[in-house]
C-alpha cells in the first residue's frame, strides 16, 4: 500500500542521519524522564527514533490513502461561508477525522498537556509529507502549531486550558493581517479595550486573508495603547470561539491552496485573553509565532516540490512521443533532474533548520524550568543564532523552488499540464502562495541579509568546508569552495559601497548566492553518507548552483560599477 | 452501560494484489511473495466494535485470531488502532484447518476466554478462501443468533441491537437480542487508522510464539518492561488451553479435502462483425432472445 513516508526514503535519510539528532532527542526529553510517568515515553535514544519513525509511517499512511485522494474534491468543492461561519469542503472533514482519530495532534506540546512530545523536526517531516498530499490541507492541520506561542508566552492557566484542547484536534489560526496591514504589521488598527466591568479585553474592528479564520482558538495581534500608531503599542490576544463575537464576513476566492479558509474576521466586542505582556505582541510574540510558521511554509514548499517530483516522473515515463517515453530525452530528463536536485538541496536546507531550531527552543524550555549553564547558555545562543539565519532561507529558498518545480512540472507534462485534469496544475497553483505568506521572499531576504553583512553565514560556510567529504566528491567540493569565495568578494564588495540602498538592492543576490554555496554543502554531506541516494542530485545541484552563483556575480559586479 | 465484544481476525495473504509468483507450482498460494495483512472486511468489523466502544465507556474489545506466532501482528494492528487486547490461538493442533474446525476453535476459545460475551463481530469473509462460513458457524456452535451482511449498527440498547443489514438491490434492518454475532461487509464505514499514542504504548506487544526459540521475555530488550506492563505480552491459546477436542481441531476436524487445484485462462471467444443493417440486427436480436440473454 502506498505510503508517503515510506516511498520517500530522502525523508528518512534526512531524519536519520544527523550528528544533532541524538542531542535534540536528548534535550526534548529531558534526559528520557517521561518514561516513568506516561507509557508512551521512550526508554533511550534508539526508542524515541523508532517510536518518531513509527508516527510518521502512519503520517504517510493517512496521507496516501487519504488526504491525497481527495486532494481533487476538496480543490474542486472548497470551503464556504454559511451565516458567519466557515464550512469546510466535505472531504476535509474526512481528513481532519483521520488525523484526529490518528491523534496528529498537539505535536511538539509536553505530554502533561497531552502532547505527543515530538521534536519540530519529526514535526516538520510530517508537515512535508502532508503537503505532498494536498498543501491546502496542510495549511489547517499545521496551524495547530500556533499553540507553541501560547505554550512559550501564555501563563500556566492559558497552557492548561487552550493546550489539551488543541491536542484533542481543535484548529487555531493566527490572526494578524488587516487590509492596510500586510508586510507591514505595524500598521495593525484593530482595537483591544479593557472591559473594567467584566474584567476582560474585548476586540473590536476586522482582519482579512485570515488563514482558518473560523478556528477554534485564535491568537490575535491587536492595539490596546490607545493612541499609538507603531509596533509598540500591539499585544497578542487568546480568542476563544466558545466564548462568540468573531463573524467570518467573507472568504477569499484564491488562485490556490482551496482547501484552506482565507477569511475576512469581523470581531465585534469580542471577549479575549492577553496573552503574555502587554505591547509585546508584535515585537516578540509575532516574530516567534512567524519563524515557526516559516518553518511550516519551508515544510510545505517541499512537500509541494516532492508532488511536482512524483508527477512529472510518473507521466514522463508514461507518455511515449517519437516511439518511447518522452523520460529519454535529454531534454525533459534535465527538467526532472533540475527538480530532483532542488528538491534534495532544498529539503536538506530544510532539516538542517529545523535541528537547528529543535536545540535552541528545547534548551529555552528547559530555561523555564531551571537555570542553564554557562556551557547550555552557549549552545541556546549559538543554535538561536542559526535558526534564526537559517529560517528565512529555508522558507525563501524552498518557496521559490517550489514554483519552479512546480512550473517544470507543467511543462513536463506539455499541452496536458496546461488542462485542468491532471493535479501538476493544482501543485502550480498551490505553490504559488508560498513565496508570498508568512513573509514575502523579499522580506526574507530582509530578515536574512543582517547574516551576510555581519559574516555569520560566512563562518557558517567556513564550518561546512571543514567537514570531511567522500573522495569522489573532492572536485565538486574545489568548486563549491570557489562559489563561496565569489559570494565573499561580492559581499565585500557591496559593504565597500557604503551605502543602505544599495544593499536593499544588492540583498536578494547575495542572499540567493550564500543560499547556494549553503545546499551544496548540506547536499554534499547527505551524499557522502548515502550516494546512492544523492550522488546524482548533488552533481546535478552543483551545476545549477554555480551557474547561479555566476549570474548573480555578473550582475553584482555591474551593478556596483555604475 | 458496558459491553464485552469479540473481534474475529484474521491474517491473510494480499490477494488484491497478485503477481506473477504469488502460486506455487503446486497450486498453493506462496505466502512468502504475498505480503501478509489484516483481512480488510475484519478491520470494518474492529472498527464497529470501536464504535461501540466510542459510544459505550468502559466496553472491552478483544481480538482473536487463530494462525501462527507472526499473526500476533493482528491483535497489535487492533490495538494500535484502539482494541484493548487480544488472544493468539496458535497450536500445531490447529493446522490444516478447514472452516468447520477453525469455527470450533474460535467458539472454544470464546467460551473459555470470555464466556460472558455480549457480541461477536467478525468480518463478512477473508479475501484468501472467500467462504463467509466462519462467523455463521461460530454462531451456531455458540447458540447465538446472527447477523450477517453488517453494514451499521443503527442502536444498541435494553440488551437489543438494531443493524442495518446489506442484501441484494437494498438495505434490511434487523433487530436481535444480545449476545449475537455480527459479520461485516466490505461496504460498512473503514477502519480508523492507527494512533500514535497507541503505537508507542504497545510497539513492543509480543505473543510468546513470536519470541525466538528458546527465549523468554526476559531476555527481550527492554525486558523490565514486560515486567511492569503486562499487557506488552500478548494472550495465548493452544489447543490444551481452551480445552478443545483434538478430533475436531485442524485436519482432523477438516471435512473439506482440496481434490485438485486447477489453473483458469480465461480465453476470448472468437469475435462477429455486425454491419448497422436492419438485417444484421434483427439476426443479432433473435440470437440473443435464443440464448436468453435478452426477453
Amino acid at each position: 500500500m502506498a505510503n508517503y513516508y515510506n516511498d520517500i526514503k530522502e525523508i528518512k535519510f534526512e531524519l536519520e542521519n544527523s550528528p544533532l539528532m541524538e542531542r535534540i532527542v536528548e534535550l526534548k526529553e529531558c534526559g528520557y524522564a517521561d518514561k516513568d510517568q506516561y507509557e508512551e515515553a521512550p526508554q533511550d535514544f534508539a526508542d524515541a527514533m523508532d517510536s518518531y519513525d513509527k508516527v510518521l509511517d502512519i503520517v504517510g499512511d493517512i496521507v496516501a490513502n487519504v488526504v491525497a485522494p481527495n486532494a481533487e474534491e476538496v480543490d474542486a468543492e472548497g470551503p464556504h461561508c454559511e451565516n458567519g461561519r466557515v464550512r469546510y469542503a466535505s472531504k476535509t472533514y474526512e481528513n481532519l477525522e483521520a488525523m484526529n482519530h490518528a491523534g496528529l495532534n498537539g505535536m511538539t506540546m509536553p505530554r502533561r498537556y497531552g502532547g505527543l512530545n515530538l521534536p519540530v523536526t519529526v514535526y516538520t517531516a510530517a508537515n512535508e509529507i502532508v503537503s505532498t498530499g494536498d498543501a491546502g490541507f496542510e495549511n489547517i492541520w499545521s496551524l495547530q502549531d500556533c499553540i507553541e506561542t501560547l505554550y512559550c508566552f501564555g501563563n500556566e492557566e492559558q497552557r492548561q486550558k487552550y493546550i489539551p484542547r488543541v491536542c484533542k484536534g481543535e484548529t487555531m489560526s493566527m490572526d494578524l493581517t488587516e487590509p492596510d496591514a500586510g508586510s507591514d504589521l505595524q500598521s495593525v488598527m484593530l482595537k483591544a479595550t479593557f472591559d473594567e466591568e467584566n474584567n476582560c479585553w474585548r476586540l473590536n474592528g476586522s482582519k482579512r486573508f485570515i488563514t482558518n479564520g473560523d478556528s477554534d482558538i485564535h491568537l490575535v495581534l491587536a492595539r490596546s495603547e490607545a493612541g499609538t500608531r507603531d509596533g509598540r503599542g500591539l499585544s497578542m490576544f487568546i480568542y476563544d470561539k466558545r466564548d462568540g463575537g468573531v463573524d467570518v464576513r467573507r472568504i477569499e476566492n484564491k488562485l490556490g491552496i482551496h482547501g484552506s479558509p482565507t477569511c475576512e474576521l469581523v470581531y465585534k466586542n469580542a471577549k479575549c485573553e492577553l496573552c503574555g505582556d502587554r505591547k509585546l505582541g508584535l515585537i516578540k510574540y509575532v516574530m516567534s509565532l512567524m519563524n515557526g510558521a516559516r518553518l511550516g511554509i519551508a515544510a510545505q514548499s517541499v512537500g509541494l516540490s516532492q508532488a511536482a517530483y512524483n508527477e512529472a516522473v510518473a507521466y514522463a515515463a508514461d507518455r511515449k512521443q517519437f516511439g518511447k517515453a518522452i523520460i529519454e530525452f535529454p531534454a525533459v530528463a534535465e527538467m526532472i533532474a533540475n527538480i530532483k536536485a532542488r528538491l534534495d538541496a532544498g529539503r536538506a536546507l530544510l532539516y538542517q533548520t529545523a535541528r537547528y531550531v529543535d536545540i535552541y527552543k528545547a534548551l529555552e524550555d528547559i530555561s523555564r524550568e531551571r537555570k542553564l549553564d554557562a556551557e547550555e547558555r552557549a549552545e541556546l545562543k549559538q543554535y538561536s543564532r542559526l535558526a534564526d539565519a537559517f529560517t528565512p532561507l529555508a522558507k525563501g529558498m524552498n518557496s521559490e523552488y517550489a514554483n519552479q518545480n512546480a512550473y517544470d512540472c507543467i511543462q513536463v507534462h506539455g499541452g496536458s499540464g496546461f488542462m485542468l485534469e491532471y493535479a501538476c496544475q493544482r501543485i502550480y497553483r498551490d505553490a504559488r502562495i508560498t513565496s508570498i505568506y508568512e513573509g514575502t521572499t523579499q522580506l526574507q531576504t530582509v530578515a536574512a541579509i543582517r547574516y551576510v553583512t555581519n559574516g555569520f553565514y560566512a563562518q557558517v560556510i567556513e564550518d561546512y568546508e571543514k567537514l570531511p567529504v567522500a573522495p569522489e566528491f573532492e572536485g565538486l567540493k574545489a568548486r563549491v569552495k570557489a562559489m563561496a569565495e565569489k559570494f565573499n568578494a561580492c559581499t565585500a564588495a557591496v559593504k565597500e559601497a557604503d551605502s543602505q540602498e544599495m544593499l536593499d538592492l544588492c540583498a536578494r543576490h547575495l542572499y540567493e548566492m550564500v543560499a547556494n554555496v549553503i545546499m551544496s554543502y548540506l547536499l554534499m554531506q547527505n551524499a557522502t553518507k548515502a550516494p546512492e541516494l544523492f550522488a546524482q542530485s548533488l552533481s546535478d545541484y552543483v551545476r545549477l548552483a554555480e551557474a547561479e552563483v555566476e549570474k548573480h556575480n555578473s550582475w553584482l559586479s555591474s551593478t556596483l560599477q555604475v | 452501560m458496558s459491553l464485552k465484544i469479540v473481534v474475529l481476525a484474521k491474517q491473510v495473504p494480499d490477494t488484491r494484489n497478485v503477481g506473477p509468483d504469488a502460486m506455487t507450482p503446486e497450486g498453493t498460494v506462496n505466502r512468502s511473495a504475498l505480503p501478509a495483512i489484516f483481512n480488510p472486511e475484519d478491520l470494518n468489523a474492529l472498527e464497529q466494535a470501536l464504535r461501540l466502544k466510542d459510544q459505550f465507556p468502559g466496553t472491552t474489545v478483544n481480538v482473536i485470531t487463530m494462525g501462527p506466532g507472526r499473526a500476533a501482528e493482528v491483535i497489535r494492528e487492533a490495538m494500535f488502532r484502539g482494541a484493548d487486547g487480544g488472544y493468539l490461538l496458535t497450536d500445531r493442533a490447529f493446522a490444516g484447518a478447514d472452516t468447520l474446525a477453525t469455527s470450533y476453535a474460535l467458539a472454544t476459545a470464546i467460551q473459555h476466554a470470555c464466556p460472558d460475551v455480549d457480541l461477536i463481530i467478525g468480518g463478512r469473509q477473508a479475501i484468501d478462501g472467500d467462504t463467509a462460513q466462519v462467523g455463521p458457524q461460530v454462531a451456531e456452535k455458540l447458540g447465538l443468533n446472527q447477523i450477517t451482511y453488517t453494514e451499521e449498527i443503527l442502536s444498541l440498547e435494553d440488551g437489543k441491537i438494531t443493524v442495518k443489514r446489506h442484501i441484494d438491490g437494498g438495505v434490511e434492518t434487523v433487530e436481535s437480542s444480545l449476545p449475537c454475532v455480527l459479520t461485516v461487509n466490505g461496504s460498512a464505514a473503514p477502519c480508523r487508522p492507527r494512533n500514535v499514542k497507541r503505537v508507542m504504548k504497545f510497539k513492543r506487544c509480543l505473543a510468546p510464539m513470536e519470541l525466538p526459540q528458546g527465549t523468554d521475555y526476559a531476555n527481550l530488550p527492554y525486558a523490565s518492561e514486560y515486567e511492569k506492563k503486562p499487557y506488552l505480552k500478548i494472550g495465548q491459546l493452544t489447543c490444551a488451553d481452551i480445552n478443545a477436542d483434538l478430533q475436531q481441531c485442524g485436519l482432523a476436524g477438516s471435512p473439506t479435502k482440496v481434490k485438485n487445484v486447477e489453473n483458469i485462462v480465461f480465453k476470448a471467444k472468437e469475435s462477429k462483425v455486425l454491419t448497422g443493417s436492419d438485417e444484421d440486427i434483427n439476426a443479432l436480436v433473435q440470437e440473443l432472445l435464443a440464448s436468453h440473454t435478452i426477453g
